[in-house]
């Protein structure tokens, strides 16, 4: 076995692991925000409590419906995704023709509402929610005791990105969407109703978040402020990717996950602050981030 | 007419004043963490519970009136003592009790020496608030780290766990936990293999447990509270740290975190606390005066909120005796005379230090199938004590206890 820095080469390789998968909830969520971002240039700061709101709902769903991970899993996206739409059709469409500004306000204040709410009906100490039966206990690879559930949230966010990305990029549907952004009086004199896409995108980029929720539910404390306290990080990944650009989201947050996975064996005082130094450094190379445009 | 009207309301104002000679007017401060990973630790529970013992102090003594307000420190010690100096400069706060958070309990101890005031620390565990940085005007009344450390550690190195491999959080807390049961683990024979310091409020500790896993340590301690703690045993268990024969010791936990962990995560933790709310009938009844106090039905309460009751009795005791409006250091001094007794930590005593000493209880996390209600969560282990439960004056390097 060889060392590298001091730290045997084993540490190392399951240190790299660990970090693709904390990578693995920075994609999904960045990848929501991106597309929100990309379609209707709305910066979405309630997405950390909409991510909340997934992982809630899963709680409640299975107090008080009795249905455990995997029906919550389908179930909890598309309720939070049917709120994210109330939100978009109340308020968001009244504001694109306005500054980004007066969307950011909006979420933000939306967030704290959410939060709020949350914590007076459930506290801040958090909600007990445990790892599916099917996927408890873990295998070992010889280099790091690698749990089943995480394998899991691995393959689990690579497919939804990747399938993301390809709708998105490479479908018909994707197309008339981007044309949207570009466009969108044009694309309707083609007879395509443009609100109602803008509507459902909204509305999946919220249940992205939902999605990442429940998928943090069984591993991570399930409290109001969870989401407010990845968030931030979040939109660094977004920053650094490029605001809008889809496969910049995965990309960096696949990439950054691992940045900060080393600093915790390195330096894990940093661990917190080393994705903003990051931030810091593209915003002064390449100011619209690593795949952004030039707009 | 406004005149003979504003003489009406002099006279009046006189006649009360003369009427009531011995009226004492306190007015007490709880700052908290009211909105983020303490407020259910401390929070609007430690306002409920000081709205308990105002209520049941006036209630005897109708001539000491109190006013209670309440403020949000956001564990940021700027913003708490931004508020103390206000709270005493500005409102005529007398006394702060509470302050989760050992940085801005630190920053605060600070702000009530240099006023003359007084200040009751529940919140806090940093033992360093009656050690090295003690002062006339602090009472640390419900716990500290040392208390923790040699509670749980000495418990832990007894029972086989001779090596220690700590995750321990970033900040003043953290580091005096860490120290604290080092110094403990050390004495009592057995040895720390290392340690990693994470940020406050971290999401992800599998990086921290695979190093601690690979420490091959015999005990994992958790030098961290509140959330930190909850998502490190809950990943532990993910982990198979348990499985592997690795022991997890949470060294700061509260019934709030077991709540939020479920039974079926927390089971077999050892903890200590000096207080816990279904230990007997007058805690049972105080918490559900306390669920009618305003906190939320589905919470219980912590030894925190306890410590928070207890305190202001003790303190609101100590003016009673002394009438008028006497200075910071004259209150806390009456208060170290004056032997304490109340219902929910029973007789105890103050040290010179400034420390609050009362038993402490070894506590081991029920089995799912043991719990008959909601919050039926410990089994007793151990009752430690006063004299051992908390560190000796003379070790504590405290300059008042020399002096």
């Amino acid at each position: 076995m060889f060392e590298i820095f001091g730290i045997p080469s084993q540490a190392l390789f399951g240190q790299l692991l660990i970090g693709l998968i904390n990578g693995s909830f920075y994609a999904l969520l960045s990848l929501g925000l991106a597309v929100i971002f990309g379609m209707l240039n709305i910066i979405n700061f309630s997405h950390g409590a909409q991510y909340m709101m997934g992982a809630f709902a899963a709680y409640l769903i299975l107090q008080y419906a009795g249905l455990g991970y995997w029906p919550a899993l389908i179930i909890a996206p598309i309720l939070v995704g049917i709120t994210g739409i109330i939100i978009e059709r109340a308020f968001l469409q009244w504001l694109y023709k306005l500054d980004h500004l007066y969307g950011l306000l909006l979420t933000f204040g939306l967030a704290l509402i959410l939060e709020g709410v949350a914590r007076n009906y459930f506290g801040s100490a958090g909600l007990p929610y445990t790892v599916p039966e099917s996927l408890q206990g873990g295998r070992n690879l010889g280099f790091m005791f690698l749990p089943n559930y995480r394998a899991w949230v691995i393959a689990a966010s690579l497919t939804v990105c990747i399938g993301t990305w390809f709708v998105i990029e490479r479908t018909r549907l994707g197309a008339y969407l981007r044309a949207a952004t570009e466009n969108p009086t044009l694309v309707r004199a083609f007879g395509i109703n443009v609100p109602r896409m803008i509507t459902l995108t909204y509305g999946f980029g919220v249940a992205l978040a939902a999605f990442a929720g429940v998928m943090a539910a069984p591993i991570y404390n399930v409290s109001p402020q969870m989401g407010s306290e990845l968030i931030i990080v979040v939109f660094a990944v977004v920053v650094i990717g490029g605001m809008g650009s889809i496969l910049g989201a995965i990309v960096t947050g696949f990439g950054l996950g691992v940045v900060e996975g080393l600093t915790k064996v390195f330096f894990p005082e940093a661990s917190n602050t080393v994705i903003f130094v990051i931030m810091a450094i593209v915003l002064l190379v390449r100011p619209a981030g690593l795949f952004g445009r030039r707009g | 007419m406004r005149k003979t009207l504003g003489l009406a309301v002099l006279a009046a104002v006189l006649a009360c004043g003369a009427a009531n000679a011995q009226q004492i007017n306190v007015k007490i401060g709880v700052l908290s963490d009211m909105s983020s990973l303490y407020a259910d630790i401390g929070g609007p529970g430690s306002v409920a519970a000081a709205k308990l013992a105002i209520a049941d102090f006036t209630k005897d003594h109708p001539n000491v009136k109190v006013d209670l307000i309440s403020g949000d420190h956001q564990n940021k010690p700027d913003i708490g003592s931004q508020i103390a100096n206000q709270w005493f400069d500005v409102d005529k706060v007398d006394m702060i009790i509470d302050v989760p958070n050992s940085g801005v309990a630190l920053a605060v101890s600070q702000i009530a020496n240099n006023k003359n005031k007084v200040f009751i620390v529940s919140g806090a565990a940093a033992s360093d608030l009656t050690g090295p940085k003690c002062n006339a005007n602090t009472v640390h009344w419900t716990y500290d780290t040392w208390m923790l450390a040699n509670g749980t550690g000495n418990a832990m190195v007894k029972t086989g766990g001779d090596t220690w491999f700590f995750l321990t959080a970033d900040y003043a807390f953290g580091h005096a936990l860490e120290r604290d049961t080092a110094a403990a683990v050390e004495k009592a024979g057995g040895k720390v293999l290392g340690k990693v310091r994470h940020p406050l409020n971290t999401n992800d500790f599998s990086s921290f447990l695979l190093q601690a896993q690979s420490s091959k340590a015999k005990v994992v301690g958790l030098a961290n509270a509140g959330g930190d703690t909850i998502n490190s045993i809950k990943q532990a268990a993910e982990f198979g740290i348990v499985k592997g024969g690795q022991k997890m010791a949470g060294l700061l936990v509260f019934a709030s975190d077991v709540n939020a962990l479920g039974l079926n995560t927390a089971q077999g933790l050892t903890l200590t606390e000096t207080w816990y709310w279904d230990a007997n009938d007058t805690n049972r009844a105080w918490t559900k005066r306390w669920h009618e106090a305003g906190a939320a039905a589905s919470k219980f309460p912590t030894m925190i909120h306890a410590g928070v009751y207890a305190g202001i009795l003790h303190y609101l005791k100590a003016r009673l005796e002394m009438g008028g409006d006497p200075d910071g250091k004259a209150v806390v001094a009456k208060m170290k005379a004056t032997p304490t007794d109340d219902p929910l930590f029973g007789k105890g005593t103050i040290d010179a230090a400034g420390r609050k000493r009362h038993d402490a209880f070894l506590f081991e996390v029920k089995k799912p199938a043991e719990s008959k209600h909601p919050g039926d969560f410990y089994n007793l282990k151990a009752t430690i004590p006063a004299k051992d439960a908390f560190r000796d004056p003379k070790d504590s390097g405290c300059p008042l206890v020399n002096s």
